[in-house]
């Protein structure tokens, strides 16, 4: 039969971020793909070079829009390791508090662009109504609905004052049943059976050989989450359960996180009760020598931070590994062999997020250059126009109109 | 396998190969490695020893470029990196790992744009985040990296 190249992106029909998947297609039945990324990278890493490790943390908190925190909670931890010290006990419950806020409200994204995917419009909306709560106790609490800049090496920056747990607990009160709902409504919903189960599925084996993370690895019955095995934080000192599942299909990836939301949920309260009164911040007054490692569960898997110290002020190196890095390779052992109409969910059943996996703009002197749009707009058609002549695709050329954009200030 | 049959079995199987060992702390262990063993290091630590590969961290210094393959031991609660130093800056090359472990093509693909080492054997050797019009033999992540023009 004859093979077709279909181009998904680099502006994608689903996902909000640029990336570019060639789907190699059969008939209807991919039979390879190639995926191509590089349209976010922004240079975090040699960024990062250039700052002081104080200033390191926002600059990783930037990384990503939805998991925030979780880049800060693992670098931290990295330069906590270089330098030895353990952050007082309260700082690690508000870690473990602000971290699981941020799981709840990234798992109910996701699971609302989920429906939004199939056509279930009313679970995009009603998750992403009650997604809205979580977003306003980030307010409450760290003074932003993202980007909370709660973390520091040593501890955290703000406290949980005594007067925001009754509100958090009553957002929680409130979530609680409605998560429930979520699960019941997914696990008995006929047509949600019909649309996930045995979609894209990831083996055991694919998943271990792909060293694939987080709610990617853990439906597919890999039984892995920082949290447990790498205790840190709160984690070891309150109760509660990783969720595993066996399928490895799109249901078992949705599943595994609204479950995992009420399991968010236990460790959130559990924390809030048990908080001791204390200090939060070890005062870390300089870095030696040396490089540390620092893990967190975010809620796509692990983020995984390096950075090396030489005695100065900057990191000589930071390696910073998002989860969605070792996640988008398994698209390669989940699509293949999967029809066209599916290649979409299953690419966004790992809810791959771009931004994380790209990290590196060079300024040269310091100084950047600014585009406007049409230069933007040349530079993207000439680079689609390059990559199509490489690929061998042939089409009439068309006669585009120079675009006209009028900014809103 | 508790923690110390595992490190027992890696002191063991990489004997002969092992230049420094280093236990940082209980949940940080790094062994330092020849290039030339490296391969083999990190076949017996994913194969055998259960370990799930994290990354690989690139790092350049004066005398070479170092290459650090981290290994989360999940069962174990530890980090185990291997470290190797390729003793040149001058067309660094390794084995790659890619060729048994497919969680490594892409990290094998950044490390070789950013800071210019071959893995030998790597069955995808293009670019993966820089744009296809940066110039060759430009490594970002090099010390002496002053910037391109664009």
């Amino acid at each position: 039969m004859k093979r077709t190249m279909i181009p998904l992106g680099p502006y994608h029909p689903l996902l909000e971020e640029a990336e570019f998947f060639q789907l190699y297609v059969e008939g209807e039945t991919v039979v390879d793909m190639d995926l191509r990324i590089g349209y976010q990278h922004r240079a975090i890493e040699k960024l990062s070079e250039n700052l002081h490790f104080d200033q390191v943390t926002f600059l990783v908190e930037r990384i990503c829009g939805i998991c925030s925190t979780s880049h800060p909670i693992a670098y931290v931890q990295a330069v906590e390791d270089i330098v030895g010290v353990e952050p007082p006990e309260r700082a690690k419950y508000i870690r473990s508090i602000v971290g699981e806020l941020e799981r709840i409200h990234s798992h109910l994204l996701w699971f609302g662009l989920a429906g939004h995917f199939i056509g279930y419009n009313t679970v995009f909306m009603w998750a992403w109504k009650y997604r809205e709560p979580v977003l306003d106790i980030f307010e409450r609490v760290t003074g932003n609905r993202n980007h909370y800049a709660v973390m520091k090496p040593g501890g955290v920056r703000r406290d949980i004052p005594p007067e925001d747990v009754p509100d958090i607990l009553r957002m929680l009160e409130e979530l609680e049943p409605k998560i429930k709902m979520f699960v019941d409504v997914a696990m008995d919903d006929p047509v949600l059976h019909a649309r996930l189960k045995g979609v894209g599925v990831l083996t055991k084996e694919d998943a271990i050989k792909y060293c694939a993370v987080g709610p990617t690895a853990r439906p597919s019955g890999v039984a892995i989450d920082v949290r447990r095995d790498h205790p840190y934080a709160a984690y070891d000192k309150v109760d509660w359960d990783v969720v595993v599942m066996e399928d490895g299909d799109v249901f078992a990836k949705a599943a595994v996180r609204l479950l995992e939301i009420l399991e968010s949920i236990k460790i959130i309260r559990q924390c809030l009760e048990n908080m001791p009164e204390g200090p939060i911040d070890a005062g870390i007054e300089e870095v030696p020598p040396g490089e540390g490692i620092g893990q967190h569960e975010a809620p796509r898997g692990e983020v995984f931070h390096y950075v090396r110290s030489d005695g100065g002020n900057s990191p000589v190196r930071h390696k910073v590994r998002a989860p969605s890095y070792m996640n988008i390779p398994t698209f390669k052992a989940t699509c293949i062999g999967e029809s066209i109409a599916d290649a979409a969910l299953i690419t966004a059943s790992v809810d791959p997020c771009y931004c994380c996996t790209e990290r590196m703009v060079v300024a040269k002197d310091g100084k950047g250059r600014t585009m406007g749009w049409n230069e933007l707009l040349r530079l993207s058609r000439e680079k689609t126009e390059r990559i199509k002549k490489e690929i061998g695709v042939e089409e009439p050329k068309w006669d585009l109109p120079e675009v006209s954009f009028r900014s809103r200030r | 396998m508790t923690r110390e049959e595992l490190l027992q079995k890696v002191k063991a199987q990489l004997n002969d190969k092992i230049l420094n060992f280093c236990e940082l702390s209980p949940k940080r262990v790094y062994i330092t490695v020849p290039p030339e063993d490296a391969f083999e290091a990190c076949r017996f630590l994913f194969e055998e020893c259960g370990g799930r590969l994290v990354t690989a961290s690139g790092v350049d210094t004066p005398d070479g470029i170092e290459i650090l393959y981290h290994f989360g031991m999940d069962g174990q609660g530890m980090v185990l990196t291997v470290k190797t130093k390729i003793p040149t800056r001058e067309d660094p090359k390794i084995r790659s790992i890619a060729t048994f472990l497919p969680g490594a093509l892409w990290i094998e693909r950044e490390i070789h744009e950013m800071l210019g080492v071959e893995f030998e054997g790597h069955p995808d050797p293009r670019r993966l985040l820089l744009p296809d019009d940066w110039p060759e033999g430009e490594y970002p992540l090099r010390r002496d990296f002053k910037g391109v023009e664009g």
